[in-house]
């Protein structure tokens, strides 16, 4: 599992590759705060076409970097959500913080 | 489980790393293949499974290490998991199974294991005991 950002100024995108699980985020969430903090990020775009399997540590991830940012009045969104990852956000709750987007274009109309 | 109810069976044992997280799921996933589930069904079984090897790496042993059990059996088109370890039970299972509630919020867990694990499988049973451990038994049911 890996990760690659890009900023576009108060916004980071963040693309995952491969699994999100409990191992895999402990190190995932020290890499996306960092530039957080270094930026001073508000928005946070998940993007998930290369997730191949995600359990119920990237509801934590996701919600711990909505707390880091809800503060400075940001906000995280969802890109490019597959089913199986869909139906863990929606048991979870996520989408109560977190709006969904089809394509990353749509979600930075937003941010 | 008692050997011989199932048609197959494979049994599984590994220290209480994270790291073993994935290759708990990875191989249920594969052993569970022989009998050609959907992807989604997979999916959903993998899920579980990381559910719950991931509770009993975080909670059952607090900074000690030990092992985890993991066991599957097949029979006609029901696949049976147990998830077990021999670390310090859970006091109230009630609660620990409420959507949301995790005992350690600062590891950002989001307590939604176990309610993902009851809406990927058909069964769920949870029997623990104080000092002595706790067994997640699933129970999947495959559609011919």
């Amino acid at each position: 599992m890996s990760l690659v950002y890009k900023c576009v100024g108060k916004n980071m995108l963040v693309k995952f590759m491969g699994e999100i699980d409990h191992h895999e985020s402990k190190t995932l969430r020290g890499e996306i705060d960092d530039v957080i903090e270094s930026d001073d990020i508000k928005n946070v775009i998940f993007d998930f076409t290369n997730v191949e399997f995600m359990d119920s540590s990237g509801i934590g991830m996701i919600l711990g970097r909505y707390r880091k940012v809800e503060d400075k009045d940001g906000g995280v969104f969802l890109v490019n959500v597959r089913e199986n990852l869909d139906d863990i956000f929606r048991i979870s709750g996520v989408y109560s913080v977190a709006k969904k987007y089809d394509t990353l274009s749509e979600a930075m109309d937003v941010v | 489980m008692e050997i011989a109810k199932f048609d197959n069976e494979m049994r599984l044992q590994f220290l209480n790393k994270s790291e073993n997280e994935s290759f708990a799921r990875a191989t249920v996933a594969a052993f569970v293949s022989q009998i050609d589930p959907t992807v989604t069904v997979i999916t959903e079984i993998k899920t579980a499974v990381s559910e719950a090897v991931t509770n009993a790496v975080i909670y059952a042993y607090e900074d000690k290490e030990d092992f985890i059990y993991v066991r599957c059996g097949i029979k006609d088109n029901e696949v049976h998991i147990t998830v077990e370890d021999k670390g310090v039970g859970i006091e109230n299972i009630e609660k620990a199974i409420e959507p949301a509630y995790t005992s350690k919020p600062e590891l950002e867990r989001a307590g939604m294991g176990f309610t993902i694990m009851q809406s990927f499988m058909d069964e769920i049973m949870i029997e623990s005991k104080v000092g002595a451990g706790t067994i997640v038994k699933m129970i999947k049911k495959i559609e011919e």
